[in-house]
């Protein structure tokens, strides 16, 4: 019903655009501050992926919001006799899509500049990318919206999203980095379950809370 | 929509709304009804209130005190409710990346209106905005988006109408145009709000004065006051320039 | 709030502070291989606890606001935030200067010092929340969502720290207070525990007490405001 936010973000194309200079801005940075060894910098890379889907997805939400304030369309939204719970499942959709491209060139480009094949492991790669973006989805639209409220809401965002994250962030580099490891699924099963757990729980907290969140 | 009742039966009412911002207080104890047929002017100076009472009417706002009811039920958690309010808030509640007609389609859409093309064209006629439909909203004028926003407020043929200045930018002959369609939509309430009371008095038959988020009168221009509530009609221009 | 008297609770905080004092410095035997140093775990398990509750109370008032709407669940849920991220706070500083005489260094990513820090960054994005929020009546709902968010995330956080920590097996915190501990020791902790609970009330009372006067103010000013 709402990924009509995908039509306008197909118009200007400003925040996906934004979002993927500034992902491969970070693994490029990245490549610089690590410039070791290839060993190293595998053994650093579920950690780079998801710091930056991180901070991409900051971005995202950011942007997503304010454009729902720009001529008050959330209000807009509000007029109309829609389950808020559904609105967040919309935004929360079209978040996920914009993250998720961001993520697939981010990864295109670290295994071209690291010279690191994620094919062998990318059944599961993808999984784990998949739950976790969702799990920091999930919390990152209620906050963008919470954060739209605030003044300086660039810098209020981070600070809600980060710690409420880091649960998504430890599941996410540990089940990627057992999973191009090749070790064991079983050996990286809890993080995969944290992030499932994690997924379900703050969907329907945040589908039961959105209410809150858009009211005045 | 069920129309058997007839249109002054049906009222959009608020009972003892109070609201605060903080320790400002943006409307004191406010009982307001609207029933069908109704066409309200809401007067005041800025900051009397009038665009707070207007959101809480919408139930955009939530008051802190009191109750906003439509046909004698609660507002509040009612979707249905929202089928029958029509609001035009200075804001346009435009996406500017969309164009004009994909912006009523998505309204059409949350509405969940049927034959939704069809009330698009009739919306967009309304408003003479047809022949822009397939524009960028963000490359329209300011009263060209004016226009289109009236043109969302009505998309679901709403019972009660809240505008909040309509008139902000629209050019002579829209203002006109707007003017008179508020003069014969007789089964709907209206309530709205305008710098120029002239141009207000024209159109509404009932006067409802704020100040200080108080209210100071509620009745037929003809008994008003208008002295005592401080306005002058004669001093201002008729039909403002805009 | 109880009916206790402001004062006699502070006379009780002062009387039970000396006392745990008491406890920490004379009456609890040296520890073996940490030494004189290992006392300041009396003051640093005691406060971590207490700031636990605070985020409990946070949590649950959080959700009593959102669902009655009333306005003394809100303070109680602002004040609990504020006093418990002084506590956390204290956590935090007493944990490195404990760490540093017994292990040779100031902090080290243990599940349960991460798992704190994360509370304290909870309760920073909290308070951080309300204060760039204009509206206060806005601020308290918004708030209350963060503050449940933020609830059900420190379990999360508990239990992937604790999952990702026995991944790769860190220095033990002296295993927590268990069996191999000393009675005396055990007492006392309890007792330094109960001084800033105590300690913990009366400041969230006076916090509470602030926030509905504060209300009060501002009701009678609206009042006044319009003639």
């Amino acid at each position: 019903m709402f990924v009509k936010d995908l039509r306008v973000e197909w118009r200007n194309r400003e925040t996906l655009a934004l979002m993927c200079v500034f992902g491969l801005l970070v693994v490029f940075l990245f490549n610089f501050t690590l410039e070791t060894g290839r060993e190293e910098a595998l053994r650093g890379l579920p950690a780079l992926l998801w710091v930056d889907f991180a901070f991409v997805g900051i971005l995202g939400f950011n942007r997503s919001f304010a454009a729902e304030r720009e001529n008050a369309c959330l209000e807009g939204l509000m007029l109309a006799p829609v389950d808020p719970g559904l609105l967040y499942l919309g935004k929360m959709l079209s978040n996920l899509v914009f993250l998720g491209v961001a993520e697939g060139i981010v990864v295109f480009a670290a295994s071209l500049w690291y010279n690191f094949s994620f094919l062998p492991a990318f059944r599961s790669f993808f999984w784990i990318a998949f739950l976790g973006t969702v799990g920091y989805v999930a919390v990152g639209t209620v906050f963008g919206a919470i954060a739209a409220n605030t003044r300086m809401r660039e810098v209020m965002l981070p600070v809600l999203q980060f710690p409420v994250a880091v649960p998504v962030l430890i599941g996410g580099i540990e089940a990627t980095g057992g999973a191009l490891r090749g070790d064991a699924p079983s050996s990286y099963a809890w993080a995969v379950r944290l992030l499932v757990a994690f997924d379900v729980a703050f969907i329907v907290l945040s589908y039961l809370l959105f209410e809150y969140v858009l009211e005045e | 929509m069920p129309r058997e009742a007839s249109p002054a039966e049906h009222a959009l009412e608020a009972r003892h709304i109070s609201k605060y911002f903080g320790d400002h207080v943006a409307l004191r104890n406010i009982s307001l009804r609207v029933a069908g047929g109704d066409c309200v002017l809401l007067y005041g100076p800025n900051g009397a209130g009038k665009t707070t009472l207007l959101r809480v009417l919408a139930s955009l706002a939530r008051p802190d005190r009191g109750e906003v009811l439509l046909d004698g039920k609660k507002v509040r958690h009612d979707a249905s409710s929202k089928f029958e309010i029509g609001f035009v808030s200075h804001a346009s509640l435009l996406y500017g990346d969309l164009t004009v007609r994909e912006n009523l389609r998505f309204t059409a859409h949350l509405f969940g209106l049927r034959h939704a093309e069809a009330r698009i064209n009739e919306a967009l006629d309304l408003f003479a905005v047809r022949d822009r439909q397939a524009q960028l909203v963000r490359s329209l004028s300011r009263g060209l988006q004016q226009r289109v926003t009236l043109a969302r407020a009505l998309l679901h043929r709403p019972r009660f109408l809240l505008l909040d200045e309509p008139f902000t930018g629209l050019d002579a002959a829209s203002a006109e145009s707007l003017t008179s369609r508020l003069q014969h939509w007789t089964d709907k309430g209206i309530i709205f709000s305008t710098h120029s009371f002239e141009q207000g008095a024209a159109i509404a038959r009932r006067l409802v004065v704020l100040e200080g988020g108080r209210l100071r009168y509620d009745g037929p221009f003809r008994h008003a006051p208008l002295a005592a509530l401080g306005i002058r009609p004669s001093t201002e221009a008729r039909g403002s320039k805009l | 709030m109880p009916k206790l008297s402001p004062t006699l609770h502070l006379a009780i905080c002062t009387a039970w502070t000396v006392a745990a004092l008491y406890m920490i410095f004379l009456y609890a035997p040296t520890e073996l291989t940490m030494g004189e140093v290992q006392r300041i775990f009396y003051i640093h398990v005691s406060t971590a606890i207490t700031a636990l509750l605070a985020y409990i109370l946070v949590f649950l008032c959080s959700i009593v606001f959102l669902w009655r709407r009333s306005p003394a669940a809100d303070e109680l849920a602002h004040a609990a935030a504020e006093v418990g991220f002084v506590f956390c706070s204290c956590v935090l500083v007493t944990g490195p200067l404990w760490a540093k005489s017994v292990w040779g260094i100031w902090w080290t990513w243990d599940a349960r010092l991460t798992s704190t820090f994360v509370l304290w960054l909870l309760f920073i994005a909290y308070l951080m929340l309300r204060s760039y929020l204009l509206d206060p009546a806005r601020a308290a709902v918004l708030a209350a969502v963060v503050g449940i968010a933020g609830g059900v995330d420190a379990l999360f956080d508990y239990m992937a720290i604790r999952w990702f920590r026995t991944q790769h097996p860190q220095p033990v915190i002296l295993g927590g207070p268990n069996a191999g501990l000393d009675p005396r020791m055990g007492w006392t902790l309890l007792l330094t525990w109960g001084a800033f609970v105590c300690l913990f009330l009366y400041l969230l009372r006076l916090r509470v007490a602030l926030a509905r006067s504060r209300r009060e103010a501002v009701a009678v000013r609206r009042e006044e405001l319009t003639p």
